[in-house]
């Protein structure tokens, strides 16, 4: 059994208040993760800082057993560790065949070729067909993104994530917002993820971490309470406390 | 030894001047994340308005300052209520391409009005000359600005920590959104405060013709300035742009006496070594959330 | 026809030259026979229209907001007046390449500071820098003249064959290839992959570091290009008009520059080129009603502009060509519209 995405002794703050505490978070490759915690829990956070755009006080970061804490946002997303946003955060001017089309070139490294035109690589344009026909976007490629219906942004924001190739995708999320009538193309697409790719899901929705998750990591307060499989985590009495605890508030 | 006290002196009267100047651009910024570059239009406002009541209608000076501050303040009301407003949802090029547009039609209004050289306000006979204090000089007019401003920014920390306004003030700079939640009225707190930055403005516009010189070019030749309050202080408090004016006011007098043929070289080397250490000035908040 | 293929054409087609770009370029270079008598301000045209097109390589498709784009401007027209002037490169070609590379390695050395911080932080560098520049050839009066500025350049032949003339045909003929093809080449890296991560930078940084795009090496490459193709409009200022004075740092020059790329429209390039042309008839009228207040004037039409919209002008003033356009190639067929202005 493989490690794909390791945190240990993970500790952010921010002035004197800290929103990671000693976190330690092990996914294994190929697994369905789901991190899960009540509002405030400082799941954004940890979100934040796997990716690297927050620095950790203290703690490493190790991607299949490299230690990435201090690596850029984008080395981290060559080494293979990609994210969705749970509020979308697309290139409203760009089509989607140029959002896509960018990931893409990127990863086979012809990002920064100012001299050829776009369109001339054929195994970007092969690999870009492909996405965009998997999330089913070959009929809007070349709208403008601030254009297309809320569900079909919200594919293409799991779509460019899975453009990076990711061995490991964090999903934050990834069904936040999306009207009723949708949000079957997302699970669906969610569903189909390959199964070599290792999935954090960071989530609200119980329904969707239930029938997704194979594992479960409950944060409160920025610390690990409770990590195990979907049914000793649902019969926890301190995860139960928590929810209802929070339900009762609510 | 005494030059240096000097400079210590009339630097820090330079700062606390360029503090009362800018404060209001830091709080517009703070508060609705909005680039005013015509700021300095509104210090030249007042600066006018001192020298035409002084020079022209015979009003003392002190009776002239307040009046000062007024009519920025009012003029500030007014654009805030008529054409700034639209403008806080835009992006940071089109405001940038507003407020330049009106630091233009500023400069060349007043130029049109009053005449494109420099003008001095008549300051009352015991404002002029200096005294030795244990061998230092004393200009009597910085002692009187160092008074004055520190006043007001005692006033201003106070205003911010005491008041029901400060604390409405300070959780909408800190969380517009969150402060909108809970009741606060952003635009109208806004609108009060970029009327009363104006008009901070205005006063120190008036209270600087004699320093910093007034001419209708002020608001161009002085831009710079305000923005490196603003970015080295960072916009989260006043602390960090009064630090940042005391900073930029002693270096410069500084900079001018000691190396005066290297002239703005000084100031702009010390902004830029700030800024490759803290790109979030010295005293902004890290990048967080 | 495959999904690939159909990707491909996509792709292409936005690099794909459009009727109405050819009928302006044919139309520039016939303003040298319809007006011959005015070489001089379409000079001056031309050389606005390069220095915006820089400026649009960093705005338009960079989204970095400069208050001291001339500093780049400055530093080529200095440099190319004294290579003139002290014989060090005679021949004009050379030297204003060699102008550009200076401007290049101040824009590469200044970069560092502008990609760092916020818009705000930005404006302060970029203006600052300008500041300092000018305060700097201020101070060393002895190499650039002081305000009087560089004096007696006296400009070789082209090549060694074609020498600038006194109603500035050379200089007109001069400044447009160098137009053309600089045009060609900022054509070429818009659309390239490296283009399109600029766009996606300027849309959402966030994203794109998201996706693997390094941001800072990319906002340095593109500062330093645009360096380079202002300190050529610099030096062809100070070749075609044999002067380099203080002023070429000046605040109003990096604010008119924004005016000018905004009257043209941002992020298609060909901005910069309506813009100047705009903005120099603008000059011309203005200047003949109050010539001393020509800056209220600048400042009104930046109130107005962005008061109204720039993409609704910009709309208003492509109704009447778009309509014509549609009639003779079709319902898609429109002129290019700025990025930022798409509905």
């Amino acid at each position: 059994m493989t490690i794909a995405l390791e945190t240990r002794g993970l500790e952010k703050s921010f002035g004197g208040l800290r929103v990671t505490r000693d976190l330690s978070l092990k996914v294994e490759q190929g697994a369905r993760h789901a991190l899960i915690g009540p509002n405030g829990a400082g799941k954004t956070t940890v979100i934040n800082l796997l990716t690297g755009v927050l620095k950790p006080n203290a703690g490493r970061i190790l991607l299949e057993g490299n230690d990435i804490t201090d690596l850029p946002v984008h080395k981290r997303v060559l080494r293979g560790l990609s994210r969705t946003f749970q509020i979308n955060q697309l290139y409203a001017d760009l089509t989607p065949l140029e959002t896509v089309g960018l990931a893409v070139s990127e990863r086979l490294g012809g990002g920064g070729d100012w001299w050829r035109r776009m369109g001339t690589r054929d195994d970007v344009n092969q690999e870009v067909a492909e996405t965009l026909g998997r999330f089913h976007l070959l009929d809007v490629m070349n709208e403008r993104t601030a254009t297309l219906p809320y569900g079909k942004q919200r594919l293409l924001e799991i779509a460019v994530a899975i453009a990076t190739r990711p061995r490991v995708l964090l999903l934050d999320e990834p069904a936040a917002g999306v009207p009723e009538s949708e949000r079957h193309d997302i699970l669906a697409a969610v569903a189909a993820l390959p199964r070599d790719v290792t999935v954090l899901l960071i989530e609200h929705d119980m329904d969707l971490v239930f029938s997704f998750a194979d594992r479960i990591s409950v944060l409160v307060n920025g610390a690990m309470l409770v990590e195990g499989p979907p049914d000793e985590v649902a019969r926890d009495p301190q995860v139960k406390a928590v929810y209802l605890g929070e339900a009762a508030h609510a | 030894m005494t030059t240096l006290f000097t400079i210590l002196f009339d630097g820090v009267a330079y700062g606390m001047l360029l503090f009362v100047l800018a404060c209001g651009l830091a709080v517009t910024l703070g508060l609705m994340n909005f680039v005013n570059l015509a700021h300095g239009a509104f210090a030249m406002t007042g600066g006018y308005i001192c020298a035409v009541l002084v020079n022209n209608q015979g009003w003392p000076f002190f009776a002239a300052l307040p009046l000062a501050f007024v009519t920025a303040a009012l003029v500030g009301v007014a654009l805030e209520r008529t054409l700034y407003r639209h403008l806080y949802t835009r992006s940071h090029l089109d405001q940038v391409l507003f407020t330049i547009g009106l630091t233009f039609m500023s400069v060349a209004a007043v130029d049109y009005v009053m005449g494109s050289s420099r003008i001095f306000i008549k300051l009352p006979a015991a404002l002029e000359g200096q005294f030795d204090f244990f061998g230092v000089g004393i200009g009597r007019y910085r002692l009187m600005i160092i008074v004055i401003c520190g006043l007001l920014t005692v006033a201003l920390q106070l205003i911010l920590a005491k008041t029901r306004f400060g604390s409405r003030l300070r959780a909408a700079v800190d969380d517009p959104r969150a402060a909108s939640g809970l009741g606060i009225n952003v635009p109208q707190v806004f609108a009060f405060t970029f009327a009363f930055g104006c008009g901070l403005a205005g006063l120190g516009g008036a209270l600087s013709a004699e320093i910093l010189g007034l001419d209708p070019y002020f608001p161009l030749k002085f831009m710079i300035y305000f923005l490196i309050v603003v970015t080295v202080g960072g916009s989260s408090s006043i602390t960090g742009p009064f630090l940042a004016s005391l900073l930029l006011g002693i270096g410069d007098v500084a900079g001018k006496y000691y190396v005066p043929k290297m002239g703005p070289f000084v100031i702009y080397t010390i902004m830029i070594v700030i800024l490759i250490w803290r790109p979030n000035g010295l005293f902004g908040r890290a990048a967080a959330r | 026809m495959t999904a690939a293929s159909d990707v491909s054409s996509h792709a292409i087609a936005r690099a794909r030259w459009r009727p109405a770009e050819i009928a302006f370029w044919i139309l520039a270079l016939s303003c040298a026979f319809l007006f011959p008598s005015r070489y001089l301000i379409m000079t001056d045209i031309l050389r606005l229209a390069l220095f915006t097109l820089s400026l649009d390589l960093i705005l338009g498709y960079a989204g970095i907001v400069s208050l001291g784009h001339a500093a780049f401007f400055g530093v080529g027209a200095y440099s190319a007046g004294l290579l003139a002037l002290h014989g060090i490169i005679n021949e004009p070609v050379i030297a204003l390449v060699a102008a550009g590379l200076v401007a290049m390695v101040l824009g590469f050395l200044t970069s560092f500071l502008v990609i760092r911080g916020v818009d705000l932080t930005r404006l302060m560098v970029t203006l600052g820098i300008a500041l300092l520049l000018e305060a700097l050839a201020e101070r060393f009066s002895n190499i650039t003249g002081g305000t009087d500025g560089l004096q007696g350049i006296e400009m070789q032949p082209i090549l060694g064959l074609f020498a600038f003339d006194m109603f500035g045909k050379t200089g007109f003929f001069y400044s447009l290839i160098v137009l053309f093809l600089l045009f060609l080449l900022a054509r070429r890296i818009v659309n390239s992959p490296f283009g399109l991560s600029l766009r996606a930078i300027k849309n959402n940084p966030l994203r794109a570091s998201a996706i693997g795009v390094p941001v800072n090496r990319r906002l340095i490459a593109i500062y330093t290009i645009a360096a380079f193709y202002a300190g050529i409009a610099g030096a062809l200022f100070t070749q075609t008009t044999a002067l380099a004075s203080l002023d070429v740092f000046a605040f109003e020059r990096s604010a008119d520059l924004m005016l000018v790329l905004v009257i043209g429209g941002t992020g298609y390039l060909y901005g910069g080129l309506i813009g100047a042309v705009v903005f120099k008839m603008l000059q011309e009228l203005f200047q003949t009603i109050t010539p001393q207040y020509w800056l209220f004037w600048i400042g009104l039409v930046l109130v107005v502009m962005v008061l109204v919209g720039r993409e609704r002008i910009h709309r208003w003033v492509l109704w009447v060509p778009n309509l014509v356009i549609r009639q003779l190639f079709g319902r898609k067929a429109v002129v290019a519209v700025p990025e930022s202005d798409a509905p």
